[in-house]
């Protein structure tokens, strides 16, 4: 939200009319002021599992620069379905689509550039382009129906990854798609989802000592980290980006709008069945930007990618502080969601926990995130 | 007197086989406030919103300044100047009273919204009105219902409205909060906004009104200055004949 600005004039002015004392706005102390921030939860969650396993997987190499990458990365796929499931959660809807999604567009990008052999530029637009429609066709049923997205698009979530399977297995016989890195060797679009920017930077620190190098191989005097994934650079811009739309300008303040309450926005003419659609192609280009860092990073495409994402997404979005009822919520705050999860699920694997345990962590943390937003909605809005 | 801002003749609405509205005339001029009585179920807000574009009337005309419109939209009444204060819907509680004093017309600098110019325009227009909030990020959720209705009306009054109504914005508050409503419309009307105030209680109607229309199962039975009729009539007008008469008199004239 906006900055804080002192009351004009101060509180003791006499008020021209009206406005005795019980009509005032109770005093809010500085703690409860900063418990109704969105990214509260997110924070203490972040400090605490960054305590929590440097004490457990401090000595296993979790915290060089291999480990930071390692979990980095891990965070930074969270954090690219997160933002797309925040800006839709907060304005009023869910999108159960897009793990779905993420397999869809791979097997897309792969159909189109390495089996019908379209330059990989093209098959990745083209991807976009599909992929984004079937978001404003979620977003179309919803808003003409009136149906809940949740129904809506957990139809999808069947529909797309049927056809995700379906589709390369009746063309190639088969649901996994290798060939990409060579179909997309030089290919300028796919390298801006491939390529590790800043490598001089980690050369010189690899001079300086500060991060490791091969000593062995093909590879023997390079730095261990040759620079900073595509992947991390996409998560950032999409957080970016994200934050500033929704907290600073005009449209994200509709999407505030639009799941606070529709029908009061629509009142005052704010385009509430736009905003909704334009929420749902917002995060198909997500999941689609997702799908794309994978699929190049992998080489592969492969039928089955993305399963239970779109439940990882919502999880983390609810941690970063959004509430499931919609008109509330922070990308940041789902950032920050993402940052815990990968973490803690790179985490077990380097203090060698059993990775299963992963799951009882999400619904763990789940519920607490859950019932802490429903506290914090208590405070804001009011109600007892 | 002057002609009217708004003038609605006839007006009939029917929703599938319900008649909520039969016939409806009436008209609101500058600087007065007509008040809209009715008990519920009466088509009070039909009527309204009609008036303010969200329902089209079945049949019936709509005069704005003297020329027929046709209002496709709420959108299309408030940029024409007609202002709505919805009785169940009018403020977003998640949001900071600045969001939604400014939500649809958001000022811009460059980008972005111009945080600054809302937030101190919303104090000061707040201000005027007599509240003084504590600070313009406040959640609207944690206003009284009095406040909020004052944030709807400063609102409609700052962005131009030469027509503003207000939809039983005294029925869910307490007697403190009502007379801060009611000395806002007081407030309204006199900068020369006309005022088209709806509500079932006839001592809030008495309090402020120039004009009252009463209606009845979707008709009016016409409209009657100040001074012309006793708020028993009115009474009387709104329970549609003589059991609340006869009842009000067991009670002693306390309904
Ligand atoms: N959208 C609608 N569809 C069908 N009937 C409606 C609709 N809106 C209002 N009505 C009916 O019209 C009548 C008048 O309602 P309303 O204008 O809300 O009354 P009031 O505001 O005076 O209490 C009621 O019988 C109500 O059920
Ligand atoms: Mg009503």
């Amino acid at each position: 939200m906006s900055e804080t600005q002192p009351a004009a004039g101060g509180q003791n002015d006499p008020a021209p009319a009206g406005g005795p004392d019980d009509e005032r706005i109770k005093e809010i102390g500085g703690l409860r002021q900063w418990l109704i921030r969105p990214e509260l939860g997110g924070i203490v969650g972040v400090i605490t599992v960054f305590i929590f396993f440097g004490f457990l997987a401090g000595d296993s190499g979790m915290f060089n620069p291999q480990g930071i990458l390692n979990w980095s990365q891990v965070s930074a796929q969270f954090m690219i379905i997160a933002v797309g499931a925040c800006m839709l959660m907060v304005a009023g809807e869910f999108d159960l689509s897009v793990g779905s999604m993420i397999g869809f567009a791979g097997i897309s990008i792969a159909m189109f550039g390495v089996v019908w052999g379209l330059p990989m530029w093209i098959a990745i637009l083209i991807t976009f382009v599909i992929c984004t429609a079937i978001g404003a066709i979620n977003g179309l049923i919803v808003v003409r129906t009136g149906l809940p997205s949740f129904i809506v698009t957990l139809a999808f979530l069947f529909i797309l990854r049927g056809f995700t399977i379906f589709i390369p297995q009746t063309v190639e016989s088969r649901t996994i798609i290798g060939g990409i890195e060579d179909a997309a060797e030089g290919d300028w679009l796919a390298s801006i989802f491939s390529a590790d920017i800043m490598q001089w930077l980690f050369v010189l620190m690899a001079e300086w000592g500060w991060i490791d190098t091969f000593t062995r191989g093909t590879r023997e005097g390079e730095p261990v980290v040759t620079g900073i994934p595509m992947l991390i650079v996409w998560a950032l811009i999409l957080v970016v980006v994200g934050h500033t739309i929704l907290t600073r300008t005009r449209y994200g303040n509709w999407i505030f709008a639009a799941g606070g309450d529709a029908q009061a926005a629509r009142y005052v003419g704010v385009p509430v069945d736009r905003v909704k659609i334009s929420m749902f192609m917002v995060t198909a280009f997500c999941s689609t930007i997702f799908a794309c860092c994978q699929v190049f990073e992998f080489g592969t495409a492969a039928a089955d990618r993305g399963i239970l994402k779109e439940f990882e997404a919502i999880i983390a979005v609810v941690i970063g502080g959004a509430l499931l009822t919609g008109g509330y919520g922070s990308v940041v705050g789902a950032a920050l969601g993402a940052i815990i999860f990968g973490v803690v699920q790179q985490g077990l694997f380097f203090a060698g926990v059993e990775n299963s345990l992963f799951r009882v962590f999400l619904g763990v943390i789940l519920l607490f995130a859950v019932i802490l937003n429903t506290y914090v909605r208590r405070i804001i809005t009011g109600e007892r | 007197m002057s002609d009217p801002i708004v003038k609605m003749v006839d007006i009939k609405k029917h929703f599938g086989p319900v008649i909520a509205l039969n016939g409806v005339s009436f008209d609101v001029k500058a600087g007065e406030c007509h008040c809209l009585l009715g008990d519920n179920g009466a088509g009070k807000s039909t009527f309204i919103k009609t008036m303010s574009g969200v329902h089209k009337p079945t049949s019936g005309e709509i005069m704005f300044e003297g020329s027929r419109m046709n209002f496709n939209s709420p959108r299309d009444a408030m940029e024409a100047g007609i202002a709505t204060v919805y009785q169940d819907l009018a403020m977003i509680p998640l949001m900071s009273v600045t969001r939604n004093f400014w939500m649809g017309r958001e000022p811009k600098k460059g980008l972005f919204i111009d945080f600054d110019k809302a937030n101190s325009t919303t104090m000061s227009e707040m201000k005027k009105m007599g509240i003084n909030l504590r600070s313009p990020d406040q959640a609207v959720g944690t206003l009284s219902g009095g406040e909020r209705q004052t944030v709807a009306i400063a609102r409609a009054v700052y962005f131009g409205a030469k027509v503003l109504i207000l939809d039983e914005p005294t029925s869910a508050l307490g007697v403190r909060q009502t007379s801060n409503v009611l000395a806002t419309v007081d407030r309204v009307r006199k900068a020369g906004i006309g005022v088209v105030f709806i509500t079932h209680n006839v001592r809030h109607a008495m309090a402020v009104g120039d004009r009252f229309t009463v209606l009845n199962r979707g008709q009016t039975l016409g409209t009657a200055a100040r001074g012309e009729i006793t708020p028993e009539e009115l009474q009387d007008l709104m329970a549609g004949g003589q059991e609340m008469a006869q009842l009000e008199g067991s009670l002693g004239g306390t309904v």
